[in-house]
C-alpha cells in the first residue's frame, strides 16, 4: 500500500462542496414531486433526426394520457435556430389540450410570445443563465440585457393572464466558464422571481454537476427566492442526474424536470447523453413513496412510440429493464 | 436549453470544466489542512474504498467470452488506476459459467501489483481448493436473502449454502485467508419480489459471523430505490458495524448512483463496481447492469471524498475492455469524454 501512496494533493477545486451531506440532509422527502415534462422540447430540439408534426402531437397526448401535470410542448424561436421547432404554432394549436394539464411553450423574446399567445399558449418559458459568456454565446447579449429583454415578456404576460416559468441555465457549471458561483445563481434566480416568474427552474446544462454542488447551489438560492417557487432541472451526461435529483429532493425542493426516455442529447459533449429520463426519475419518487400523478406504463408507451419516431434507443434504464430487447 | 447551434461542440474551456470535475490525480495519503479536515470530516465518510467487479461479475454477464490474455491485460491495466482491490475471476464449474472457465491461467496469469488486493470466487470448498492452488490471497463467498434465488442459483436452501460456506470461510481462516461475504437480492428478488430487511440482517449475521470480515450487500436486479436502502442498511447496521459493509448496486432501473449515496450518506463506505458497467443482468433481457466505476468516480470525486482511483486511467481500461468484447460502454462518464 506505501508504495502506491504519495502525499494527497490539496483539494482545490470542489472545496466547496465538502459539505455536511449525511444523513442530516435526508429530512422529510416531499410527500408529492410535480414532474414537468420537457421531452417534447428540450428533448426533441436536441435531438438529431427532425419529427413530423403529427408525430410530436401524439407525443404530447400521450404524455397528457399519462398524467403529467406539466409538458413543455414546443419553443416559439426561429426555426433558422432550431428547425425542429419550426411547426410550433401548428403544434400547439394541435395538441389536446386536457383539463387540470398546462402545456408551457419557450419564448425567447418578445415576437415569440406574442406568436405563441397567437397560437393558444397559457403559459410562457423564458430562459436565462447564471453564465455571461454562456448568455454571450446563446442569445448574444448580456445577462443584465437579457433581464431587459424578458422584462418586456413579463410585462405583456402579466397583462394577458399569461403564467412565466424562468430557467436559469448552468445552474452547477458552465461549458465556457467552468464553475459558477451558487451566489451568482442565487442573483439571477432572485431577478427572475421578483419579476415575476412563478417558478424558477435550475438546470444543470452540461450534467457537471454532482450531489454537493447541487447542495452548495440550492442553500445559496433558497435563501433568496421560496423553496416552493424552485424546480431542479438536471442532464444526465456524466449519470449524476438521478442523485443530483435526490439531494434536491433531501432540501426539499418538490418540482423536478426530465424528459421521456430520456431525450435529448448534449450539445456540448458528442455522443453524451441529455435529460433525466422520466420513467427513472417515476421509479425512484414511486420507491419511495412520493406521489406524482403518474402512469409509468403509459409512459413507458409514450417513450416507446417517440423511440421508434426517432429511430433511436431509449436512455431510460427503466426502460430498457422493462422492454425485452 | 435554449437556442444552442448544434454546430458549438467542444470547446477549451469545456474540456477545462472536465479536467476540473474529474478530478484527474493519483491517490495520495497526507495531511489535510485542520480546516478542510473539519468539513470533511463531518458528513460522508473521508474515504471510499471501490471494489472493483468487472473482471469478474462484469465480464460473467457479458455474452462475448473474453480470451484469456485480454482478461489478464485488463485486470493488469485494473491494477494501475489506484483501485486497490479488483475481483478477478469466479472458481465455479465451467459448465455453469463457462467464462470464469479459465480462472486458473488468469489468476496465475495477472500481475499482483504490492498493495492490490485480488479476491476470488469460491462457491465450495474444492473451489476453494482451486483458487489457493492457483494463487489467491482473498475468496468470496456468494449468500442470497432469498430461499428461491438460493435454490435456483445453487440449488440448496438458504441454512444448506450457509453450511457450505461455513466450511470455506473456516478453511480459509484457517490459512489465514480473508473471506468476504455476498448477500444477494438484498432490495429485491426475481423470484420472491420484495425481500424484508430482517432476512437480509439475518443473513449477513451468518456470513459475518462464521468470519467474513466484509459483508456486500447486493441490489442484484437493481429494482432497490433510496428508501428501500435506508430500510435495508437500518436493519442490518443494529447488527454489523458499518464499516465491515459494502453495497453492490446494479443500475437495471438507473438507481445506483442515488442508492450509492444513501448508503454514503448513512456511513458505509466501501462501495462495489465494475468499470464501463460491464454485465447485463441475466433476469432483464437488453437491461444493464453493474453501476459503471467510472460514474460512481464522478460522484465520489465531485462530493470530495478521497478514492485513491485515477478516473482518466479507468476509463482507459474501460475503454480496453469494450473494444475487446465490442460492446459500448455503459458509463455515461466515458460515453461524454470519448468522442462517439
Amino acid at each position: 500500500m506505501a508504495a502506491m501512496r504519495k502525499a494527497l494533493p490539496r483539494r482545490l477545486v470542489g472545496l466547496a462542496s465538502l459539505r455536511a451531506v449525511s444523513t442530516s440532509s435526508m429530512g422529510t422527502l416531499p410527500k408529492r414531486v410535480k414532474i414537468v415534462e420537457v421531452g417534447p422540447r428540450d428533448g426533441l430540439q436536441n435531438e438529431k433526426n427532425i419529427v413530423s408534426t403529427p408525430v410530436k402531437i401524439k407525443l404530447v397526448d400521450m404524455l397528457s394520457e399519462a398524467g403529467l401535470s406539466v409538458i413543455e410542448t414546443t419553443s416559439f424561436v426561429s426555426p433558422k435556430w432550431v428547425p425542429q421547432m419550426g411547426d410550433h404554432t401548428e403544434v400547439l394549436k394541435g395538441i389536446q389540450k386536457f383539463p387540470g394539464i398546462n402545456y408551457p411553450v419557450l419564448t425567447p423574446n418578445l415576437k415569440g410570445f406574442e406568436a405563441a399567445v397567437a397560437a393558444g399558449a397559457k403559459e410562457v418559458v423564458i430562459f436565462g443563465a447564471a453564465s455571461e459568456l454562456f448568455t454571450k454565446k446563446n442569445i448574444n447579449c448580456s445577462i443584465e440585457e437579457s433581464f431587459q429583454r424578458f422584462d418586456a415578456i413579463l410585462k405583456a404576460a402579466q397583462s394577458a393572464n399569461i403564467s412565466v416559468r424562468g430557467y436559469v441555465s448552468c445552474a452547477l457549471g458552465c461549458p465556457y466558464e467552468g464553475k459558477i458561483s451558487p451566489a451568482k445563481v442565487a442573483e439571477v434566480t432572485k431577478k427572475f422571481y421578483s419579476m415575476g416568474c412563478y417558478e424558477i427552474s435550475l438546470g444543470d446544462t452540461i450534467g457537471v454537476g454532482t450531489p454537493g454542488i447541487m447542495k452548495d447551489m440550492l442553500s445559496a438560492v433558497m435563501q433568496e427566492v421560496p423553496l416552493a417557487a424552485l424546480a431542479v432541472h438536471c442532464h444526465d451526461t456524466y449519470g449524476q442526474a438521478l442523485a443530483n435529483t435526490l439531494m434536491a429532493l433531501q432540501m426539499g425542493v418538490s418540482v423536478v424536470d426530465s424528459s421521456v426516455a430520456g431525450l435529448g442529447g448534449c450539445p456540448y459533449a458528442q455522443g453524451a447523453s441529455g435529460n433525466l429520463a422520466t420513467e427513472d426519475l417515476v421509479y425512484m419518487l414511486e420507491g419511495l413513496g412520493i406521489h406524482t400523478g403518474v402512469n409509468l406504463q403509459k409512459l413507458l408507451e409514450a417513450g416507446n412510440f417517440i423511440c421508434q419516431a426517432l429511430n433511436r434507443k431509449t436512455s431510460s434504464k427503466v426502460a430498457q429493464a422493462t422492454c425485452k430487447l | 436549453m435554449g437556442n444552442v447551434p448544434s454546430a458549438v461542440k467542444h470547446c477549451l474551456s469545456y474540456q477545462q470544466l472536465l479536467r476540473e470535475h474529474l478530478w484527474i490525480g493519483d491517490s495520495v495519503a497526507g495531511a489535510l489542512d485542520p480546516a478542510q479536515e473539519t468539513s470533511q470530516l463531518s458528513g460522508l465518510p473521508e474515504f471510499v474504498k471501490i471494489v472493483e467487479v468487472g473482471p469478474r461479475d462484469g465480464l460473467q454477464n457479458e455474452k462475448v467470452i473474453v480470451p484469456t490474455d485480454i482478461k489478464i491485460e485488463f485486470i493488469n491495466r485494473l491494477s494501475q488506476t489506484g483501485l486497490s482491490v479488483i475481483e478477478v475471476t469466479s472458481f465455479v464449474s465451467s459448465r455453469w459459467v463457462p467464462q470464469m472457465a479459465d480462472h486458473t491461467e488468469v489468476m496465475k496469469g495477472i500481475h499482483q501489483y504490492p498493495g492490490v488486493r485480488y479476491p476470488v470466487l469460491t462457491p465450495n470448498l474444492q473451489g476453494f481448493h482451486h483458487a489457493v492452488a492457483a494463487g489467491a490471497t482473498e475468496i468470496s463467498v456468494f449468500g442470497a436473502a432469498s430461499e428461491s434465488f438460493s435454490k435456483k442459483n445453487i440449488n440448496c436452501s438458504i441454512e444448506e449454502s450457509m453450511g457450505k460456506f461455513e466450511e470455506v470461510v473456516k478453511s480459509a481462516r484457517h490459512m489465514n485467508i480473508p473471506a468476504r461475504g455476498y448477500v444477494s437480492c438484498a432490495l429485491g428478488c426475481p423470484y420472491e419480489g420484495s425481500i424484508t430487511p430482517q432476512k437480509v440482517t439475518e443473513v449477513s449475521k451468518r456470513l459475518y459471523g462464521m468470519g467474513c470480515y466484509e459483508i456486500s450487500l447486493g441490489d442484484t436486479i437493481g429494482v432497490g430505490t433510496p428508501g428501500s436502502m435506508k430500510r435495508m442498511l437500518e436493519s442490518v447496521m443494529k447488527e454489523i458495524p458499518p464499516g465491515a459493509l459494502a453495497v453492490h448496486c446494479h443500475d437495471t432501473y438507473g438507481q445506483a448512483l442515488a442508492n450509492i449515496l444513501t448508503a454514503l450518506q448513512m456511513g458505509i463506505n466501501v462501495v462495489d463496481s465494475a468499470v464501463s458497467g460491464l454485465g447485463g443482468c441475466p433476469y432483464a433481457k437488453g437491461a444493464s447492469g453493474n453501476v459503471a466505476t467510472e460514474d460512481l468516480i464522478y460522484m465520489l470525486n465531485g462530493l470530495g471524498l478521497n478514492t485513491g482511483v485515477n478516473l482518466y486511467k479507468v476509463m482507459e481500461a474501460g475503454d480496453f475492455i469494450c473494444k475487446a468484447v465490442n460492446k459500448t460502454t455503459n458509463s455515461k462518464v466515458a460515453q461524454a469524454s470519448f468522442n462517439a
